[in-house]
């Protein structure tokens, strides 16, 4: 519950009567997150087993692994949208709630009700207790955020994958979440997209300072967007069933980083062998 | 009698042929008027001109007009009109409203699901009409019987559409609705009724048709008034002309009330689809 405080304060720094401040007004709100020997068995079928490592707050932790092998599964325990795991995961110092409301979560599928408008989809992820001007200020700031400002009223259907993503991202950011959640959010996209998409992620993270948990398959997007990577995998001496950390990588330099560094290109070649992929 | 009737058959004429015109520039109104014309003309031919009916058998196209003017002159058509239109709409939404309840009832709660749906499914099962004889034993076939049997006749496509509806909506909506709060009462007008919008209106369409037939069915079997009574009571006196009435009256009441809910299905589609 120590989340509440900091809620009360965004949502009063919202209120401030100063409508025509034109610096951003997305101010920080991020929690950290602890996972202490987390495991997650499917009808006695270990997926995952004993992960342990901590969140700082306004990190950016990539998780990676192969197809399957629970990425999904850990960042769906963070927003209690599957709370059948052991072990503890902690927010802000406090233990994961159903539904968990100081988090939000960016679905790899868009997942936008087709019926609604670009804005109303977003006012989805508005907070309760916030009021109607101020809700609209705000879903008003994110739509300048991700560039749809002047697609607000068109439907779902009418516009580009990457809007429609950038639309879910919105709506996750409206919950103004001390832990952002990405699963997968650019794996349907196309690679330029993609690329547009990862720069506007750390648009955002500059901006509002959120904790990001984000989940790829991609070494590369991982390398260029994270603070640290945790590579998930069946550890190769290990018997036992079910992923773990396999690795914890700091990643270094300041974002945006030269993909062709020499650094990252060591770093990159160790993780695709940490997937089991010869890297050539 | 036949002098009003006549007075009243000039007016009627005009907008027959101002039809015509008035779908000139819709050609597609026009292409699917020609098989309509062609077998009114034929008729008249085989009846009027040929003479290969007597009138009983098959009466010529004006004796049918004009045995509609005459009733309707003397008010008796719209009395029938009227009660036949009331039973149906009060039918049809007394079963539809009760479809609604159940099968939202049943496509939400997995509960209610596993412990009435088989009870419903048996239900289903029994052809409607079989009812008749327990709803005359139990209500007698007066108003109340009737408006029992279309509702019953409304209740099933309404039910089928909705609960089969709620149980299919996108599980991905659905959790992500969940995921930013929303749950009970609240998730369910946000998600899960606007995403089954489309599929409900296309059972509330059967059930009208079904309201319909079962209206006929409920008067055929035993009324004073009403469209299905004019069936029968043509066919007893002989009057055909009246009979093809009953029948062209018919037809145009559904086809006239399903127009009127395809026009609200258009407007909800377009808010909700």
């Amino acid at each position: 519950m120590s989340a509440a405080p900091t809620l009360e304060r965004s949502t009063a720094a919202i209120e401030d009567p100063q409508p025509q401040a034109s610096a951003p007004r997305l101010e920080a709100r991020s929690l950290s997150v602890s996972f202490d020997a987390v495991g997650r068995a499917f009808e006695a079928a270990p997926v995952l087993r004993d992960i342990s490592f901590d969140v700082t707050p306004g990190e950016v932790v990539a998780i990676l692994g192969a197809s399957g092998c629970g990425k999904s599964t850990l960042l769906r325990a963070v927003g209690g949208l599957d709370t059948g795991n052991s072990g503890q995961i902690r927010i802000g110092g406090n233990p994961v709630t159903a539904y968990d409301p100081r988090t939000a979560v960016g679905f790899q599928e868009p997942r936008l009700l087709p019926w609604r408008s670009v804005r109303k989809n977003i006012e989805l992820g508005l907070p309760r207790e916030l009021s109607r001007a101020a809700g609209a200020a705000r879903v008003d700031e994110l739509l300048e955020l991700v560039g749809l400002a002047d697609r607000a009223e068109l439907r779902p259907r009418e516009i580009s994958g990457g809007m429609a993503q950038r639309t879910s991202l919105a709506r996750a950011l409206a919950r103004r979440p001390g832990v952002l959640l990405l699963d997968e959010p650019f794996g349907a996209l196309d690679a330029l997209t993609r690329l547009k998409m990862q720069d506007l992620l750390l648009e955002v993270h500059a901006q509002t300072g959120t904790t990001v948990l984000l989940v790829t398959h991609d070494v590369d997007e991982a390398l260029q967007l994270a603070d640290r990577i945790l590579l998930l995998g069946a550890e190769d001496s290990s018997t036992q069933a079910g992923a773990t950390v396999k690795q914890l990588l700091t990643i270094p330099g300041r974002r945006p980083r030269d993909r062709g560094s020499a650094e990252l290109v060591r770093l990159r070649s160790q993780l695709y062998a940490g997937l089991g992929v010869d890297s050539h | 009698m036949s002098a009003p009737a006549q007075d009243t058959a000039a007016p009627t004429q005009p907008p027959t042929t101002g039809k015509k015109p008035a779908g000139l520039p819709g050609g597609k109104l026009l292409l699917g008027l020609i098989v309509p014309a062609a077998v009114l003309l034929a008729w008249w031919l085989v009846t009027d001109v040929f003479g290969v009916f007597t009138a009983t058998q098959l009466p010529a196209p004006q004796a049918v007009l004009e045995a509609g003017l005459g009733l309707m002159s003397s008010g008796d058509l719209w009395g029938h009109m009227g009660i036949s239109v009331q039973r149906v709409l009060l039918g049809f939404l007394a079963g539809s409203a009760a479809g609604l309840l159940l099968g939202s009832l049943l496509g939400l709660s997995g509960l209610a699901d596993r412990l009435l749906n088989p009870t419903v499914g048996a239900f289903r099962a029994v052809p409607s009409l079989a009812w008749v004889p327990l709803i005359l034993l139990w209500v007698g076939l007066g108003e109340d019987g009737k408006v029992l049997l279309i509702a019953i006749g409304a209740f099933f496509p309404v039910f089928t559409s909705i609960h089969s509806a709620l149980r299919h909506v996108d599980p991905h909506l659905v959790e992500a609705g969940r995921a930013f709060g929303f749950h009970g009462i609240r998730l369910l007008t946000t998600v899960q009724l606007p995403a089954v919008v489309p599929p409900v209106f296309s059972g509330l369409r059967l059930a009208l048709a079904q309201a319909w037939l079962f209206l006929v069915a409920s008067e055929l079997l035993g009324a004073s008034e009403g469209l299905g009574f004019l069936l029968t009571e043509s066919q007893n006196n002989g009057r055909t002309d009246r009979l093809l009435l009953a029948i062209v009256m018919l037809a145009l009441l559904g086809k006239l009330t399903d127009a009127l809910l395809g026009m609200l299905e258009r407007k909800a589609l377009k808010t909700w689809a």
